[in-house]
């Protein structure tokens, strides 16, 4: 399969987000590697799509969390409870925070590599997963979002994230709350 | 209501389960340790759309309260995340009909949205690191070319790249088919790159807007 230029900008952003059949993918591949414009299409959407995700990105005004916490509570003042219903709501409070805190112990890595990393909950921990040294992220094979490809190691993705590498939204985007 | 198999697999699943059961049976002080985890990602919906950042404030707010107070109407089919964002998504579109923003829209937005798009911008991209964000200026500049695209592609570029929404969630949040977001996603990146070469992208091609030797990065 033979594809011309205006094919493959129209499936750049399938490609990126793994989207397409294999044969596609094959010609794609097979047309970037002579193209030089393809090509920069191709790495300049890439550097979009990881500059813009970038949780650095997602900036909240000053003091946003705060007056969304008084508003809330403007509106839950005023619920009358029983003693034994308040009983109830600290015990619960304490349940919660308390599934928080074992949360973050047992999910994270105090020595993470990036501090914008994102839960993982439920990576297979012997599944085969890749690291480049001097990334911060892991990823599955073939994942189009390594960049540093020359010195790559394949570890157990136990071993990663107890390296303090975090998973790579793209590819193990299915594994994160 | 979230199947048993899915809650086993997943515990912050279960932590969100349990504390939308316990709000429904009349705990809502417990509602903010529910949308704590997305307050950034109903902030950057509203402020997707509405491209203010006061306006954008106080959306996020409303439809925090608008869920809290319907919060009894959550079925579970859905991720709370994605039903809390189609909320957003209507509160932040009806503010802008109100305030009639539409007719500010840039004109891009009235631009066919299944016509093939043509890259403009042919410069030689290497890659750009992350720690580059770390300069007002660079982020800055980011989100000044995204504040050039049309509403319909803004909101998908939000939801899919910067908030890391799978095609589907990005679909149901918005309303549209996941044919829509696949296009629309496509003609936003190639527009953003376009609107970001010749700051970034063309650093190093002679047509920078950063003189040689001061690269943002």
């Amino acid at each position: 399969m033979v594809v011309s230029c205006e094919e493959v900008w129209a499936e750049i952003s399938n490609y990126l987000d793994g989207e397409i059949e294999p044969s596609l993918r094959v010609a794609m591949e097979e047309h970037l590697r002579g193209c030089k414009h393809c090509s920069a299409v191709l790495d300049g959407t890439r550097n979009v799509i990881n500059l813009y995700g970038d949780e650095r990105m997602l900036e909240v005004p000053l003091g946003f969390s705060r007056r969304l916490q008084r508003r809330l509570g403007d509106n839950t003042q005023g619920t009358r409870r029983t003693f034994l219903g308040w009983m109830v709501a600290a015990a619960a409070a304490v349940l919660v925070v308390g599934g928080f805190e074992v949360g973050k112990s047992a999910g994270s890595n105090p020595n993470m590599r990036s501090e914008h990393a994102e839960t993982a909950a439920g990576i297979p921990p012997e599944m085969t997963v890749i690291v480049s040294q001097s990334g911060k992220v892991f990823h599955v094979a073939g994942c189009t979002f390594i960049h540093d490809k020359t010195r790559l190691r394949a570890l157990p993705a136990s071993e990663a994230m107890r390296e303090g590498y975090v998973p790579c939204v793209r590819c193990l985007g299915q594994y994160l709350s | 209501m979230l199947g048993e198999a899915s809650l086993l697999e997943n515990p912050d699943q279960l932590n969100e389960a349990t504390l939308i059961g316990r709000i429904r049976d009349g705990e809502n002080e417990l509602f903010y340790e529910l949308v704590r985890p997305y307050e950034r990602r109903v902030y950057a919906a509203a402020f997707a759309i509405l491209r203010n950042e006061a306006d954008a404030d106080d959306v996020a707010q409303e439809a925090v309260l608008k869920a809290l107070k319907h919060i009894r109407q959550f079925r579970g089919e859905a991720k709370f995340s994605t039903w809390l964002l189609q909320i957003t998504v209507n509160e932040a579109r009806m503010r802008r009909r109100k305030d009639h923003s539409d007719l500010m829209e840039p004109i891009v937005d009235r631009q066919e949205e299944d016509g093939s798009y043509t890259p403009r911008d042919f410069a030689d991209w290497r890659e750009i690191p992350s720690e580059s964000l770390e300069r007002t200026e660079v982020r800055q500049m980011l989100a000044e070319a995204l504040a050039q695209l049309g509403q319909i592609y803004r909101e998908v570029f939000v939801l899919r790249d910067m908030q890391h929404l799978s095609i589907e969630d990005t679909a149901n949040a918005l309303g549209i088919s996941t044919a829509s977001v696949k296009t629309r996603l496509l003609r936003a990146r190639l527009m953003l790159r376009d609107l970001l070469a010749p700051g970034l992208g063309g650093a190093w091609s002679g047509k920078a807007s950063f003189a040689k030797g001061s690269k943002p990065w």
